[in-house]
């Protein structure tokens, strides 16, 4: 189904062009929603969603929409796109959709999502701006992940909300880490993740 | 001391171009240069040589240091007798009693802050080819005086990591740091772990483990607004509880006179440091709306970390102020901050700290403002006189 070049614009996001690690695009959300797995997970599907349907809309309509007020047309399909998302999560998921409260809203002012269909949607076919899409979204979702496991593991000690540390650790002085919990440790985290993959990619370093 | 020379050279070659551990010369040469003077001299152009280099300064802090460390031994001792006598827990004191207590208790910190520390420069510095430096022999010791006794050994250990990894690695190691890696360790270790870094049962040994001990510190007391047993005097000779080494204004003095004498540290930042915090006691003692504000300025700056901080976390020469002016104002403003956060947020009891990571940020834009005020003045010099 996918012809090499394809496969290209879906995985690279992932890795060599990580909307987080590499653009530094959508640092925001990555820290406010990661301080637990199940909302980083609901959130990077919902960003998954609204990219890859809002790419397609856009590269349908992009020869119909007039240079100058593109941003608005935009916007207009992203903000559709993110209320049918939030209204699915308040019937749904209204726990989760309450943890993330004015989260999901904002995936609207998501620079990942404007910046995919400025650089992407406008120049391309639906197919290949719906795996754009998709792949940025999982390049995102991917990093928000990361961050929440090793967030929610030192934090609070679960995954999913289970406990995975044993008692025993507790009763043998073990504390978990209230500043895990802090947006300040998010950022550390994520830096971590950037500094591990540009020690296994050198080609991602700036020349000096 | 010859014979170890002797020792050292014999292995040195080992280490050399082309020797069997070739990967380990940053560590080898640190222990040389530790030990001897090192023999390289620089070979071309015009050179002065200096007998004081970044080994002896950092040598010159940690024996600054001693007075407060041995100090502060003794009194972790010397707190938890004064305790567990009349409770029953302990039958018989004597001077010699409280300071085998207290070095029971400080030394595992000491070893496993230098354990942790060092091995993890020791990793970068090999791993990225450059030199050991000496840094750490300062931030190892000062990282144990400024945490509670009762502080889990992992928790000290996962600090001082994070403070060694993320204080100054990243940024490129030792003078590169943006923030003093001793105070990083102790913010982190404070907002990781809160129960282990504030409360009751945390200042005196044994408070955990016994009611009849209470671990309450004169800032925690005043924040609540109680009564405390401690006179000026305590506060100045130290007998009180607290951080390990931060108790005694009058060992830092000792330590601190030291650092002056040998212009380690700046009195530019000593001093405007007082006039900072004498300046927001006596505005807090006019104003005396509670106990804290009420509680005279002088004694301010003897309790909690304001002598220590001051002393040797303030005067760090590489993450405070460089220029003579900007000394001047990083100096007042840790001073003003100090007080002012102690005071007005009794969440955290320690102003001192956190004054003194705010002022290391701002340090750089207080340096370039004052060089651009003084280009400033200058090109207006040179205009008139055209």
């Amino acid at each position: 189904m996918a012809s090499k070049k394809q496969r290209e614009i879906l995985l690279d996001p992932l890795f060599e062009n990580n909307p987080i690690t590499v653009q530094v695009l959508g640092i925001c959300s990555a820290l406010a929603v990661t301080v637990k797995l199940m909302p980083a997970v609901v959130m990077a599907l919902s960003v998954m969603v609204v990219l890859g349907f809002s790419n397609v809309i856009i590269s349908l309509i992009r020869n119909y929409i007039p240079m100058r007020i593109r941003i608005i047309v935009q916007l207009v399909v992203i903000a559709s796109l993110v209320i049918l998302v939030d209204l699915f999560l308040k019937a749904f998921a209204y726990d989760v959709s309450k943890q993330l409260s004015v989260f999901v809203g904002l995936i609207i002012t998501n620079c990942i999502v404007m910046g995919r269909l400025e650089a992407f949607a406008m120049d391309n076919k639906p197919w290949a701006s719906f795996l754009d899409g998709i792949g940025n979204g999982a390049g995102y979702g991917l990093i928000l992940i990361i961050v929440a496991f090793f967030r929610e593991l030192f934090g609070s000690g679960t995954l999913f909300n289970i406990k995975v540390i044993p008692d025993w650790f507790y009763q043998h002085g073990y504390m978990d880490n209230g500043m895990m919990l802090m947006p300040a440790m998010a950022l550390i985290t994520v830096g971590i993740i950037i500094w591990v993959q540009r020690s296994l990619m050198p080609g991602l370093t700036e020349k000096e | 001391m010859k014979g170890l020379h002797k020792l050292l050279k014999k292995y040195e070659h080992h280490f050399l171009e082309g020797g069997k551990y070739e990967k380990m010369a940053p560590a080898y040469r640190a222990f040389y240069t530790f030990l001897y003077t090192p023999e390289l001299v620089t070979e071309k152009g015009a050179h002065i040589r200096s007998a004081v280099d970044l080994k002896r300064i950092m040598f010159i802090v940690v024996l600054a240091l001693i007075p407060a460390t041995i100090f502060g031994m003794w009194n972790v001792g010397h707190q938890y007798y004064l305790q567990a006598v009349p409770a029953g827990i302990e039958s018989s004191v004597g001077f010699w009693k409280e300071l085998l207590f207290g070095a029971k208790k400080v030394l595992p910190l000491i070893i496993v802050s230098y354990v942790v520390g060092l091995g993890i420069e020791f990793y970068f510095a090999i791993r990225r080819g450059h030199e050991v430096n000496e840094g750490y022999l300062v931030t190892g010791l000062l990282i144990p005086l400024i945490m509670p006794v009762t502080i889990p050994l992992w928790i000290l250990a996962v600090s001082v990591a994070f403070a060694v990894i993320f204080g100054k690695e990243v940024f490129g190691g030792t003078g590169m740091n943006i923030v003093n890696p001793a105070l990083t360790a102790r913010a982190f270790a404070f907002f990781a772990y809160p129960a282990t870094m504030s409360g009751n049962k945390v200042w005196v040994a044994g408070a955990a483990q016994h009611d009849a001990i209470s671990g309450e510190t004169i800032l925690g007391l005043l924040a609540q607004g109680r009564e405390f047993p401690w006179t000026a005097k305590d506060m100045f000779l130290g007998t009180m509880p607290g951080s390990i080494g931060e108790t005694s204004v009058l060992m830092i003095l000792i330590g601190l006179a030291l650092l002056l004498f040998t212009k380690v540290a700046s009195w530019r930042i000593v001093l405007s440091g007082l006039v900072g915090g004498i300046l927001m006691g006596l505005i807090f003692n006019a104003w005396g709306a509670n106990s804290l504000m009420q509680f005279p300025w002088w004694q301010h700056l003897m309790i909690g970390g304001f002598a220590f901080g001051l002393a040797f976390m303030a005067t760090d020469p590489v993450t405070a102020a460089q220029t003579k002016t900007g000394k001047w104002i990083y100096g007042f403003l840790i001073g003003v901050f100090a007080l002012l956060i102690r005071v007005l947020n009794p969440a955290y009891p320690e102003g001192v700290m956190l004054a003194i990571l705010l002022m290391n940020v701002v340090a750089p834009t207080i340096d370039y403002y004052v060089v651009e005020a003084n280009a400033k003045r200058r090109m207006k010099r040179l205009k008139l006189k055209n």
